[in-house]
């Protein structure tokens, strides 16, 4: 395995080297490449993914071919179902405190995050980056090259070997090494102790389900018949569609539709709701429109995709907004950014476990009605993202295993969407606050007034850090930056360790770097302090003692 | 009416008042259809009738009877004539009807009176229209029968109005509605001109909002502190303006305001100096903008695709609700809402009506404002890009709030008038002259 490992490592290598050639290259390569890479093409995996080295290293890690489940134990201290990101936190964990561990998966180890989530969304999100930088290039001094090259059988194989890479952090080897029987195949509970799989009765103690979530593909007359990309099958893809119609302003949607957008396809977003990512700041989704628009992508807001037609390879797609009907003729459809918890199939009622369309029931400590059972992941949160199926993932271990009381409600859960500008947050949105009749200020700083983002031509956004008003509570942020991702840390940190927005201002931050915009945020509040009472006490101070 | 050139710019402040307000006066007797009272969206050829520009007009014609602009019997007359076509007007809600359940499509055909351009039922336009109508209800006093019927047919035209209805989606009121598709998929997110709407909503002795529908409203609010100054944050500078027009909110408190020992007045002083802020910021490179220029705004704009001007390619974005800090901004000033914030900031907002006049006298053709300047688009002649004709609105607002600040007619009209009171107290107003 390592000498394959190396080869891996050296071939995103290589694909790196190849990326920065292309900028002296022309043309958007839609289906080509050399004729060895065209050949090895056509053979898929199992998975649907071509049938390279790298996929064929990935299934190695996350479902080997040729693997055997093993025998039972009598009694599992816990089993889990599904070995998405909760599911193989939780199995590590519980593993590593000495518990007798099952995990059983249906699929592939690792789950969407690793398959068709995070992993290759990000992959490609950064060859897209790479590729509007190229375009922005002489803002900064550089000869635009006249035409750029998007190799993009290319650019999914780098993604594809990202991804096996990462695939050993899941792998098979890592868990049987743990000591986790791990049961691939269809899981489904006999009763309130026990699970069947591959014809195995498995009894446990405590039980996980993590069975995640899917996409949730919208109800349109004619988009089963014309054919429709998920997240599960759009990194399977090898030729870039010249039009594309994403269908949903969700994270997913519009990440996706920005990437694809900078990679050559002439890309039409529809949205439902009048602004992207409802639930954001109105603020953050203007300035994502604005990127958007700037990119070239058609933003449909308010718009509702009603009927698709096939005509020949082409997709007629006819939309509705208000009173008004249009219609968009495509190549691909990017549909489902949606997502629904998989709760079908596992026979959740033989265990005495409610679930409704939004998941599994879950109390404060995670607990399903079946109180030997817990569940944790996309499954049963509202936020469906893979650090919070991994937080969650801890809170069952402690609770299930070691009578610990942790409570799902105390995390402080950030997240991110990698658009570029990114648009992170972290704990309350100014809405809901005052909902709670909790007063809020909000200290807000541009980018354009912090000198890094300035010095780097990446000034659009701004940080807004809300506070209890009249306190130094930090009760939430939302971030629009081109790293907001790793700039809203910070703000977590901060409100995890109980530490108020003042005491920010005191903490040094490099110089220049974009994360002073926080701390321009925490000076704003300082000088709240600084009322003119105080002012006139430290005039008067200070003339006294000079 | 006076002619506009660079020289006004260094009159006295009376004098340029006195010129800019009349002027813009003029808007509303060129651009008004005799038979039925309409008057234009704008002055350009085929315009339709916007409902809220006939609230401006309602409003500004006691201003220009007081002025000695026109006489009072021909104020009533002009008033009465659009009231009597609202009253007798189709409700019935049909696509080509002029309005239902007592409120108004946005925009009209300027004879018929039918609903133009498929425009929606619009909540916060009828708002402005209302309000116009009460202001000339609360003027208009005198015993005689036209002001008798002038005043009755307010009363009629304002009870008539089933806000209820515009509740569709709960406790929030309704963006607007239309005949093809029902509600709009719009809500009220965030600090706006609604405030007008709201109070108006809620004043109703026949059927008012009900519920807790401007609680619902002032829970998207946010406090910020944005450029070293603590306000209620809204980009666009109309924002801070519209409802300011009407009235008076010196001293007076919601529960919000409460919470933050402010009011809606102070608020927009400090909306203009974060205006000021930005524009001196003047984050991508604009031409022109700086300390005496500024005002991103509601308002006309280019909208001829990309150019390579400022930082980047910008784009442009025709008549689009410009904004600070975020945007949208292209480049374009709404040169009259600096004036329009002369009750805020009445030095700041001198200085900058100065200082755009002699740098851009091009903004005042016919003498009365053009909607917008773009500097950083320059024209083959060299001139920056201005506005082609007038907006009836930028010239209502002008009218007004030139009159609030130097004799507060309009906010003395409407605190007088029960219903505004009522509305008033209803959103949990109290304080001041409440």
């Amino acid at each position: 395995m390592d000498n394959i490992d190396n080869n891996i490592d050296n071939n995103i290598d290589n694909n790196i080297d190849l990326n920065i050639n292309l900028n002296i290259n022309i043309n958007i390569n839609l289906d080509g490449g050399s004729d060895q890479r065209s050949a090895a093409l056509e053979n898929r995996s199992v998975t649907g993914a071509p049938d390279d080295m790298y996929e064929r290293h990935r299934l190695a890690n996350v479902h080997p071919e040729r693997w055997i489940n093993p025998k039972p134990a009598a009694t599992y201290g816990l089993l889990i179902i599904g070995a998405g990101t909760a599911g193989l936190v939780a199995a590590h964990g519980a593993a590593a405190l000495g518990a007798k561990v099952a995990l059983v998966e249906k699929e592939l180890l690792g789950g969407d995050c690793l398959n068709v989530g995070c992993v290759p969304s990000k992959a490609l999100i950064r060859t897209s980056r790479l590729f509007a930088d190229m375009r922005y290039a002489h803002q900064y001094g550089a000869t635009v090259p006249q035409e750029i090259v998007v190799d993009f059988p290319r650019l999914m194989q780098r993604m594809r070997a990202i991804r096996a890479r990462i695939s050993r952090n899941d792998s098979i080897q890592r868990l049987t090494a743990a000591g986790v029987d791990v049961f691939f195949g269809q899981a489904h509970f006999l009763d309130e102790h026990s699970i069947e799989v591959d014809g195995a009765r498995l009894s446990f103690k405590k039980a996980l389900v993590a069975t995640g979530s899917r996409p949730n593909v919208p109800t349109i007359s004619g988009l089963s018949e014309a054919g429709f990309l998920t997240n599960e099958s759009v990194f399977n893809i090898t030729k870039l569609p010249r039009r594309l119609l994403v269908i949903g302003g969700g994270p997913l949607g519009c990440e996706l539709a920005q990437a694809f957008c900078r990679f050559g396809s002439d890309v039409t977003i529809a949205q439902s709701w009048p602004m992207f990512l409802p639930g954001e700041e109105r603020d953050a989704a203007q300035l994502l429109s604005d990127a958007f628009a700037r990119d070239g992508i058609s933003v449909r807001l308010n718009t509702t995709a009603v009927k698709v037609e096939l005509s020949g390879t082409e997709k007629i797609v006819h939309l509705v907004s208000d009173d008004y009907s249009s219609t968009v003729v495509v190549d691909a459809i990017l549909a489902g950014t949606g997502r629904l918890p998989n709760v079908e199939g596992i026979r959740l009622e033989a265990a005495g476990i409610e679930y409704d369309n939004d998941g599994i029931k879950v109390d404060d400590l995670l607990r399903t009605t079946n109180k030997h059972v817990y569940a944790a992941g996309d499954v049963c949160l509202e936020h469906k993202y893979t650090h919070t199926a991994d937080a969650s993932a801890r809170i069952v271990v402690q609770n299930a295993l070691s009578l610990g009381r942790r409570k799902l409600s105390a995390l402080v859960i950030p997240w991110c969407t990698y658009t570029d500008p990114e648009i992170a947050h972290v704990g309350m949105h100014v809405r809901e606050a005052r909902e709670k009749n909790i007063p809020v200020k909000t200290y807000t700083v541009p980018m354009h007034e912090v000198d890094r983002a300035i010095v780097d031509s990446e000034d659009e956004g701004f940080v807004k850090i809300h506070i209890e008003d009249g306190t130094d509570r930090i009760l939430g942020a939302t971030i629009v930056a081109r790293d907001a991702g790793e700039m809203i840390n910070e703000v977590s940190l901060a409100m995890v360790s109980g530490t108020g927005l003042r005491s920010i201002a005191k903490v040094i931050h490099a110089y220049p770097t974009k994360a002073e915009g926080i701390r321009r945020a925490a000076w704003a509040h300082q000088r709240s302090y600084f009322t003119p009472l105080v002012q006139a006490l430290v005039k008067t101070w200070v003339r006294w003692m000079n | 009416m006076n002619r506009i050139d660079a020289a006004l710019s260094t009159a006295a402040d009376d004098a340029i008042l006195d010129t800019l307000q009349r002027n813009a006066f003029q808007y509303f007797l060129h651009a008004t259809n005799p038979v039925n009272g309409l008057v234009a969206d704008t002055s350009r050829e085929g315009s339709p009738s916007s409902i809220a520009v006939c609230g401006f007009a309602m409003a500004c014609y006691p201003i220009a009877v007081e002025r000695g602009w026109i006489p009072r019997a021909d104020a009533v007359r002009r008033t009465l004539t659009l009231l009597r076509f609202l009253r007798d007007s189709d409700q019935s809600g049909s696509v080509d009807a002029t309005g239902y359940r007592g409120l108004y499509y946005h925009f009209l055909d300027m004879n018929s009176g039918q609903r133009m351009w498929r425009s929606e039922l619009s909540l916060i336009d009828s708002a402005l229209l209302l309000a116009g109508a009460l202001v000339s209800r609360e003027y208009f006093s005198e015993d005689s029968a036209d002001e008798h019927e002038l005043r009755e047919l307010v009363d009629f035209l304002y009870r008539r109005v089933d806000w209820r209805w515009s509740q569709d989606r709960g406790a929030a009121i309704s963006h607007g509605w239309k005949p093809e598709s029902g509600f709009l998929n719009y809500g009220w997110e965030g600090y706006s001109e609604a405030i007008l709407l709201y109070v108006l909503a809620m004043g109703s002795p026949t059927l008012p909002a009900s519920g807790n529908c401007y609680a619902a409203w002032t829970a998207t609010y946010q406090w910020e502190n944005l450029y070293g100054q603590d306000f209620l944050y809204a980009g666009p500078l109309f924002v801070h303006q519209f409802s300011h027009a009407w009235i008076d909110f010196r001293d007076i408190r919601d529960a919000f305001m409460r919470e933050k020992k402010s009011d809606y007045f102070e608020n927009s002083r400090r909306a203009v100096l974060v205006q000021q802020k930005y524009c001196e910021l003047n984050p991508h490179g604009f031409l022109g903008y700086g300390t005496n220029v500024w005002g991103l705004t509601a308002c006309d704009g280019p909208n001829d695709g990309m150019s390579n001007v400022g930082k980047h390619s910008q784009r442009h974005f025709g008549y689009a609700a410009r904004g600070v800090p975020y945007g949208p901004d292209d480049g374009t000033i709404g040169c009259w809402s600096a004036l329009a914030s002369l009750p805020f900031a009445p030095e700041i907002a001198m200085r900058a009506a100065r200082t755009m006049l002699a740098a851009y006298p091009e903004i005042m053709p016919g003498g009365m404002y053009s909607s917008s300047v773009n500097a950083t688009l320059v024209q083959q002649d060299g001139r920056a890009w201005v506005s082609t004709g007038h907006f009836g609105l930028d010239q209502g607002i002008v009218v007004m709030m030139i009159e609030n600040y130097r004799t507060g007619l309009i906010w003395r009209l409407m605190r007088g008038c029960e219903y505004i009171r009522k509305g008033l107290a209803a959103t949990g107003f109290r304080g001041g002259w409440l």
